[in-house]
């Protein structure tokens, strides 16, 4: 292995830089529940220190899957960065695009014609319906529901797949929208189609929440865990339903009102506690949002370019500035940073990950928690580790 | 807004209580790398005239090296107000021994992590950081990742792609494994008359 | 009464388990390899190289090494090397071909990227994806001969997309005979024009380049220079 030269900054910066392995108590028990785990959502490490069975520290160690996209982004042009955006969070790519399509077209001040915009919106709603129901029941199999409520979820969830394969070609690596528009031009069919799938899917809800919601086991296990303040949750940047869980009304789509989202009328649904339960009842109450949505955006969807004509597709040069744009995904906030020097390639390429950051608060949410709560939080923050480490 | 490091800590907190502004939510910590420049400036400069007569104004190329630094960019939003971004720039000295900032964890919690990841790929040291290691590289890693002056290890497994880089990295390491895959394409079906040329094992 | 809420559920088990003896919405499985799902269209795997005619698929490929797709392509997964020599192609026009064309569907991503920016219609997305190897290396490794499809498979697995494209390159052709035609007619036009003003006495023509003033006061023949392009389709018959 080629040595490279040790930085003498890390040297010099000893004494502020501390390794994990400080504090070794002799009668608390340190687990690593290890990358190797069928229940931290991808290559997730907790290094758990227990007192009997309570956690008394835990620390996340993730960066198993840092394929250093940022590095990537700079080698390679605008647009070749597209399809790499669908690999980050690889459950909703529809939304990662957007929000990557969002920043560049604020950079070169790209506009976007209506059908675009309002395709946009329906794919964002179908990928958080999607994500949402995934999201309920990966938390179940993490209560220990041996894949049952997973599997309808999954069920329902290839429905939506089908949909993006038959128009953008791929069930998960989208790569579909582009700066100034979308790629292909949804025909009648597929929003036929689509609009079948949004009444069905109210159905599918109910039964769904009748096999969940009153649940007497999942109500035990998850109420009253991870309890979450709101002051803590903005402070510490959290975003996504993960807040609204605490309380605090904050939705990109409301605040930002990016795309044509202030034509859509829909609420935001907060909780009251912030803990386990309300995560997993605001993303069922969201998905029901999202429904309606899809509704109001397949009834008023106009016909026109799905395009935008002067729109260039290779050969994006923008002047140098900077943008950041960002869009409220499934998960929270997604941004993208992008700083441009006037060649091809972005100067700085950065992507903010809303599971990234939620992570924050894993500590102090598991502190005092079992094991077994540790691993139900984990899952109700929804992480994606290609995110979280990008 | 371009802080200084000595007051940043003051007026990030000024920012996030101030009742007009409120800035509570951090949103986005990035790191940039602005590598040391070399700029050629056109100056006139006068000259004296070597025969004697008036100085003469004349174009001439200066050289000057912008010196280097590390920025850390921040985004600031208001959740209570609604309002942003306000972007915070800071830059440490220089790239090498004084990239030293003041953390801003102590203010928005939503920095530990994403300050940590500065500090992993660019190398800026963060004062006042409650945990400063290193988040996505592994402990032991010794270089800075996302910076411009890089230099990726070769020694991650390679295959043989048609792409002479990849290809003359592998067959530095493996030129027995390179020779093989030669009479490898040899055997594939040449009936289109196309030359072997795809894998060029040999020059290396 | 505690436990209803199980209760519930259990009932929605059991709807589920039953149901999935004879409602096919319940009971989702394709039991694959014995029965296919039917793909999309739409669906893309790896890309392919359209020739046009399957008997000399070598001879008849649209693609003409531009190299536009190994450029775009993120993982840079194309390698192209131009050949020595022209060959005819569709409309008639001598073009250079691939030598080599080798994309490497280890590192490709089906990203469609090299689709979107081929000026030619010479590279598409393939529905093929049963194609494991047992070596890793070089199998993946498809040439020219490998990736190159007629354009009636083409039709085959898109039928839509190529008709489309079809109708797209025969209009291309039409224009580009019209053009021909147009210039051809032009450049009889201009002889038989000559002819006659090699009858009449010539116009005193200027040594140097004529100012505009003296350009109009010269004949019509004089300023009716066909470009190389046959693009001027001034005719003046």
């Amino acid at each position: 292995m080629i040595e490279s030269p040790s930085s003498p900054l890390i040297e010099s910066a000893g004494s502020r830089v501390r390794a994990v392995q400080d504090d070794f108590h002799g009668d608390l028990l340190e687990i690593s529940m290890g990358p190797h785990h069928p229940s931290t959502h991808g290559v997730f490490r907790m290094i758990a220190t227990l007192d009997g069975e309570a956690i008394v520290k835990l620390k996340p160690v993730f960066g198993y899957l840092h394929r250093n996209h940022e590095k990537l982004g700079e080698n390679t042009t605008y647009l070749g960065s597209m399809p790499y955006t669908d690999r980050l969070d690889y459950l909703n790519s529809m939304t990662n695009n957007w929000a990557y399509a969002l920043a560049v077209e604020k950079l070169i001040g790209q506009p976007v014609p209506e059908r675009a915009e309002y395709v946009r919106v329906i794919l964002a709603e179908l990928t958080r319906l999607q994500n949402h129901t995934c999201l309920a029941g990966f938390l179940m199999q993490d209560c220990g529901c041996s894949g049952t409520p997973l599997m309808y979820a999954f069920r329902e969830r290839e429905k939506i797949l089908d949909l993006f394969e038959s128009l953008s070609g791929s069930r998960m690596m989208c790569n579909y929208q582009r700066f100034g528009g979308c790629r292909v031009d949804p025909p009648s069919e597929w929003l036929e189609a689509a609009r079948r799938l949004t009444e069905g899917y109210g159905a599918f809800l109910d039964e769904y929440e009748a096999l969940l919601t009153r649940n007497e086991i999942l109500m035990a296990r998850t109420q009253g865990v991870g309890r979450l303040g709101p002051e803590l949750a903005v402070n510490s940047g959290i975003t996504g339903p993960m807040l609204r869980a605490t309380g605090v009304a904050y939705d990109i789509r409301k605040v930002d009102g990016y795309g044509i989202y202030p034509r859509f009328t829909f609420r935001v649904p907060l909780g009251a506690h912030g803990d386990t339960y309300d995560r997993y009842m605001i993303r069922i109450l969201e998905a029901r949002e999202s429904i309606s949505i899809l509704r109001q955006a397949l009834k008023d969807i106009p016909a026109g370019p799905i395009m935008d004509p002067k729109a260039k597709l290779r050969g994006l040069r923008p002047k140098p500035g900077e943008a950041y744009g960002r869009i409220e995904g499934p998960k929270g906030e997604i941004g993208f940073y992008l700083i441009s020097d006037g060649s091809p390639n972005p100067y700085r390429y950065r992507i903010r990950p809303p599971s990234f950051v939620n992570l924050t608060l894993l500590e102090d949410l598991c502190l005092g928690h079992t094991v077994a709560d540790a691993v139900v939080i984990l899952g109700s923050i929804d992480i994606v580790l290609g995110e979280v480490d990008r | 807004m371009l802080l200084g490091a000595s007051r940043a800590s003051e007026i990030a907190r000024f920012l996030r209580d101030d009742e007009a502004l409120k800035l509570d939510y951090c949103s986005n910590v990035t790191g940039v790398d602005w590598p040391e420049k070399e700029i050629v400036e056109t100056v006139r400069v006068e000259t004296p005239d070597p025969e004697g007569g008036a100085p003469k104004l004349v174009d001439t190329k200066v050289k000057r090296i912008q010196p280097g630094c590390l920025e850390v960019v921040y985004h600031l939003y208001s959740m209570s107000r609604g309002i942003g971004p306000v972007i915070l720039r800071m830059r440490t000295e220089n790239r090498t021994d004084r990239a030293v900032l003041p953390s801003l964890t102590p203010v928005w919690r939503a920095c530990e992590f994403q300050e940590r990841e500065v500090f992993d790929l660019f190398g800026v040291v963060f004062e006042g950081h409650p945990d400063l290691r290193r988040i996505l590289m592994w402990d032991e890693f010794k270089d800075h990742p996302m910076r411009k002056d890089f230099t990726e290890p070769d020694d991650y497994e390679w295959e043989p792609t048609p792409h002479d880089e990849v290809l003359s990295k592998a067959g530095r390491h493996y030129p027995e494994s390179a020779q093989a895959a030669q009479p490898e394409k040899n055997a594939a079906p040449g009936a289109g008359g196309a030359p072997q040329g795809a894998v060029k094992p040999a020059s290396q | 009464m505690l436990g209803t809420g199980i209760l519930k559920g259990l009932a929605v088990t059991a709807r589920n388990l039953t149901g999935s003896f004879h409602d096919p919405a319940r009971f989702t499985t394709t039991q694959y390899p014995e029965e296919r799902t039917v793909l999309p269209d739409n669906y893309r795997n790896f890309p392919f190289l359209v020739s046009d005619d399957e008997k000399d698929p070598m001879g008849t490929l649209r693609c003409v090494a531009c190299q536009i797709c190994e450029k775009e392509c993120p993982p840079q997964c194309i390698y192209i090397e131009k050949s020595k020599d022209k060959k005819p192609d569709a409309n008639g026009k001598m073009q250079i071909y691939p030598a080599i064309f080798d994309i490497d569907i280890s590192v490709c991503m089906s990203c469609q990227i090299c689709v979107e920016v081929c000026p030619f219609e010479a590279i598409k997305m393939d529905h093929e994806f049963e194609i494991a190897t047992s070596n890793r290396f070089n199998p993946l490794l498809l040439n020219r001969e490998q990736l190159a499809k007629p354009n009636t498979y083409f039709h085959r697995i898109r039928p839509t997309e190529a008709a489309e494209v079809d109708a797209r390159l025969d209009a291309e052709r039409k224009a580009a005979e019209e053009k021909a035609a147009a210039a051809a007619a032009a450049a009889a036009a201009k002889a038989s024009q000559a002819a006659a003003a090699a009858k009449a006495p010539p116009p005193a023509a200027p040594a140097k380049v004529p100012s505009p003033a003296t350009l109009e006061a010269q004949a019509k023949p004089a300023a009716e220079r066909p470009d190389s392009s046959a693009g001027g389709i001034k005719t003046q018959a």
